[in-house]
């Protein structure tokens, strides 16, 4: 794994996971390694990795059974959509616009630049 | 779990103390990593804290036992891994055959294991000068780290490894951990450790200028480009720009740059102190 970004190593490691669950590399019910393993799989601290799991759970993204481990919500992609949606707006949405008012791209041309990206 | 409390010690009276007065305590469950400049004390500290130096005044304790009356029960739960060490001319096993029942928690499975994630796995006959000195290195701490001892120091433990070893030494030390283990990593190399540690100790002119975990200070401060506006405690240029350290917004939380984070804190001990010890 590689620490370019920077955000925070547990936020990139819960956007690893969330990438996972979008991709269907996990499945809803479907087991989450346990922070051991992960922890030395991607070589991170474990306690970096269990402070992923809580912002997971806390987001209702996965969720524990006793003394069984950590599994996938069943809404668990939803609810990634849903945040993705949401930081995107906040975030790099804003960013990118700025850019597109600065280079002078008008809401039609945006408009058929984005289509034309979605019939690619 | 380490005490160390108020010691004072020099190599020569003469030039006075090295160490005046200094305690810090480490806790079970935690990898700490102890930086320092040229000079700062580390590995004297380490001597210290594994009992082959006597403090002039004051003790360090584990567990409450003052380790330079080096009782067995605290010996055989310490490993040193040091910068520099001599291996004996033998074959691993037989190093392992005479070394191991010094630590009652020695496990075999646990040294196969870490000699395969360094890739030394095939050979428990070869003979340990017929090694290079980073495969001594790499043979020495899978020992260290199958002796499951509570206490694992090590001093430079990524000198002289090559580049695959470096993930390798990573992955010993997150596979190796548990929550009643302490592990202490002394470096100057901080990006192969950054990503493994809980805790990180900066010292300097036998002050500790820094005692923090992570998550504190990815919480207090943050690692970014500058933005106007910015009152940073440290900057540097870098290919991308101006770098800053700056006391971090609210719910702000960037990853956590160690060279940076060392160079703000020897360049202003003082606003740093300030920062961590302000109530969040």
């Amino acid at each position: 794994m590689n620490f370019k970004d920077n955000k925070a190593i547990y936020l990139q490691i819960a956007d690893r996971i969330g990438d996972q669950i979008l991709a269907g590399t996990l499945t809803p019910d479907g087991k989450v390694p346990s922070v051991r393993e992960l922890a030395a799989e991607i070589e991170v601290n474990a306690n970096t990795v269990a402070r992923t799991y809580d912002h997971l759970q806390q987001n209702g993204i996965i969720y524990t059974k006793r003394g069984l481990g950590y599994f996938v919500s069943p809404d668990a992609r939803e609810k990634i959509v849903n945040l993705r949606r949401q930081q995107l707006m906040q975030g790099e949405m804003d960013y990118f616009l700025g850019q597109l008012k600065a280079v002078g791209i008008t809401p039609d041309e945006l408009r058929q630049l984005y289509s034309d990206y979605l019939n690619k | 779990m380490i005490t160390i409390n108020d010691i004072s010690f020099s190599y020569d009276k003469r030039n006075g103390d090295l160490f005046h007065d200094f305690t810090l305590e480490l806790n079970a469950g935690n990898v700490y990593g102890l930086l320092g400049k040229n000079g700062a004390g580390k590995s004297t500290l380490i001597y210290l804290m594994t009992g082959l130096l006597t403090p002039t005044s004051g003790e360090v304790q584990i567990d409450g036992v003052n380790v330079r009356r080096r009782l067995p029960k605290t010996m055989s739960d310490l490993f040193l891994v040091p910068e520099e060490f001599e291996l004996p001319n033998l074959s691993l096993k037989k190093y392992v055959s005479i070394n191991s029942p010094f630590y009652p928690n020695f496990s075999m499975v646990d040294m196969q294991r870490y000699l395969d994630i360094f890739e030394l796995g095939g050979d428990l006959n070869v003979k340990l000068n017929a090694l290079s000195m980073g495969q001594k290195k790499k043979v020495f701490m899978a020992f260290a780290f199958a002796t499951n001892t509570r206490v694992l120091i090590m001093d430079e433990p990524t000198n002289g490894l090559d580049i695959p070893s470096k993930s390798q030494f990573r992955k010993l030390v997150t596979a190796g951990m548990t929550d009643d283990k302490l592990m202490l990593i002394s470096t100057h190399q901080v990006r192969d450790i950054s990503s493994i540690l809980d805790h990180v100790v900066i010292i300097d002119q036998s002050q500790v200028l820094l005692n923090a975990g992570m998550a504190d200070v990815n919480a207090r401060l943050a690692f970014r480009p500058q933005r106007e506006g910015d009152q940073p405690i440290y900057s540097q240029q870098s290919a991308m720009g101006t770098l800053v350290a700056v006391p971090a917004e609210d719910g702000e939380e960037t990853a956590v740059d160690l060279e940076m984070l060392f160079n703000a804190t020897l360049q202003a001990p003082e606003t740093i102190n300030n920062l961590f010890t302000a109530q969040k």
